[in-house]
């Protein structure tokens, strides 16, 4: 059961994730990246990690996708025009695919050990409590630092806003 | 394993058919109500005072040509209602509506399923459900439709956080996120009600809860997205038919979930107001007496010669009804069952009755009241909840 539910929205998710980048116009790109989301979130379903699922599809799928398609809306966004591939493109592109895959798959390879499985849920950290308590004990430093950062980025955004309206 | 596959389709085709009905009176009910509130009768020909008017509106709606128009995005067009649809059910798969009952030999809970996320699952499938309005007035190719999904979309994003925090307050109380669990901290009587609990009772989150409430549901007096005289019927003009009834059913549908989600959240969910030693269990019972009485009083004095039977007739059934809340059988279900759902008709009813009541906001004032007011009210009652939740424990 499990491995079919992976199954299924693995290929969602791969689908979904070439989807946005051959579509031609962003609205139907920005959809199928909510699609790449939402499975997402039931992949980490899947291996326990509830909470970060949940925040996945709120923040995620539920927020910042809602304000990226309200901002292609606002703009009236057309259809990409297609232009002709440069010679660079046609040339270097699909040896450089191979030469990056080749690298992520080495580096995986290396850092990763080899003698961990992954059971489907098998991670018990990833319940709303376990993560909360995680975040203020072990993580309490990097917690308050991202959330320093946040704020600067809220700040920043409004002096920016600001200085347009004048 | 079978038994289980076997109770939870059982539960499945119960919930799914009692709701469907219940969102198809829920019309007739608003309807109803609001033609009381403008004195005048409401439907009346179809059926005994426009009972069947659902079923007639079913027909129509299914009966009407489904219109596909030549310049919509095909396939974000048909999409968006069912999106809409689709998340506004999606929401009452963990909401409990009673505690643990046996039905011949199961033990089972009244509740489709208990996630330990329940809030926050509740809170993902609200807010993808803006996707069904933002992408049908995207999709529609059409001015109207288009700012329709714009203001909801912005209206749906702002006022998503005062909802969110007005959630969390209560959490903090009941130091749980399933559904069930937070039921059964409200246990005991009204004053262990997230509304009125101590350390610090949550009055205010419940009144934000209910405002952004309405703005989520795109209801009255937040109805921007389909102000009528601006924008004809906002993000669903190009739509007919059964797709049209999709949008419907899901501004109805979103109503009872946020109904029952402020019932289990702040009103105690299905527990009664007072414990069951100060007889609570009678109020149903003396509620129904009283009803029966008074018809059976107006069925012996008609002012027509019909009234005779009908009244009578309703009378005894009321009576009946009046007794089988005291059989010990089905008390252990019926009690729960009426608590929750007078919690949220009450909730219900309130919308109705704020539609028949009050005007809609300008698109500047509401954009002001969530952001100046709400939100730092919000704000405010989760830091207080939380300084007094810590000092206390």
């Amino acid at each position: 059961m499990d491995v079919i539910l992976f199954l299924i929205f693995a290929i969602i998710a791969v689908v979904a994730a070439i989807n946005v980048v051959v579509q031609t116009h962003p609205i139907s790109s920005a959809v199928s990246l909510i699609g790449v989301m939402g499975s997402l979130a039931v992949l980490y379903l899947l291996l326990g990690a509830e909470f970060i699922a949940a925040a996945q599809v709120i923040v995620y799928a539920g927020a910042v996708m809602v304000l990226f398609i309200f901002v292609i809306m606002l703009l009236n966004a057309g259809a990409e025009a297609k232009r002709g591939r440069s010679y660079m493109v046609q040339v270097l592109g699909v040896p450089l695919l191979i030469a990056l895959l080749g690298l992520l798959a080495f580096f995986v390879e290396r850092l990763f050990p080899r003698n961990i499985t992954v059971t489907f849920g098998g991670f018990t950290g990833g319940t709303a409590r376990a993560v909360g308590q995680a975040l203020f004990t072990t993580y309490l430093l990097p917690f308050e630092v991202v959330s320093l950062l946040i704020l600067i980025a809220i700040v920043g955004a409004i002096v920016l806003a600001r200085k347009e309206m004048d | 394993m079978d038994a289980f596959i076997v109770i939870t389709l059982i539960k499945l085709a119960v919930i799914a058919f009692v709701l469907l009905t219940a969102v198809a009176y829920l019309q007739w009910v608003e309807r109803k109500v609001i033609a009381h509130i403008q004195v005048r009768p409401g439907p009346y020909r179809v059926g005994p005072h426009g009972l069947l008017q659902p079923l007639a509106d079913v027909i129509k709606l299914i009966t009407k040509e489904d219109m596909l128009p030549s310049y919509v995005n095909k396939p974000l067009y048909l999409f968006a209602p069912f999106v809409a649809v689709a998340m506004a059910l999606l929401s009452i798969a963990v909401i409990p509506f009673g505690p643990q009952i046996e039905v011949v030999g199961y033990h089972t809970f009244m509740q489709l399923t208990d996630l330990n996320i329940g809030v926050l699952f509740v809170l993902a499938v609200a807010s993808m459900g803006v996707y069904g309005v933002a992408l049908a007035g995207w999709a529609s190719n059409n001015k109207y439709a288009l700012l329709g999904g714009l203001r909801s979309s912005a209206q749906m994003i702002s006022y998503e956080l005062p909802l969110t925090l007005a959630i969390a307050s209560p959490l903090l109380l009941s130091n749980t996120l399933s559904l069930r669990e937070l039921v059964g901290s409200q246990a005991g009587s009204i004053l262990h009600w997230n509304i009125l609990r101590l350390p610090f009772p949550q009055i205010f989150a419940f009144i934000i809860f209910v405002i952004a409430a309405f703005a989520e549901t795109n209801r009255i007096p937040f109805d921007l997205p389909e102000a009528e005289n601006e924008l004809v019927a906002g993000f669903h003009t190009e739509y007919s038919s059964m797709k049209f009834a999709a949008f419907f059913m899901a501004e109805y549908l979103n109503m009872v979930t946020v109904s029952c989600m402020a019932t289990l959240l702040f009103l105690g969910g299905w527990e009664a107001p007072w414990p069951a030693s100060g007889g609570s269990n009678l109020v149903p019972t003396v509620i129904f007496v009283i009803a029966g009485l008074t018809a059976l009083y107006h069925a012996a004095n008609p002012p027509r010669l019909k009234d005779r039977y009908t009244f009578g007739g309703f009378g005894l059934i009321f009576l009946i009804i009046a007794a089988v809340f005291l059989a010990p059988i089905v008390q252990s279900w019926l009690l729960p069952l009426f608590w929750f759902l007078a919690k949220v008709g009450v909730i219900l009813f309130a919308f109705i009755w704020i539609r028949g009541t009050l005007p809609r906001f300008r698109y500047d004032q509401l954009m002001a009241f969530t952001w100046k007011f709400l939100f730092p009210v919000a704000m405010l009652n989760m830091l207080v909840t939380s300084l007094m939740v810590a000092w206390f424990s």
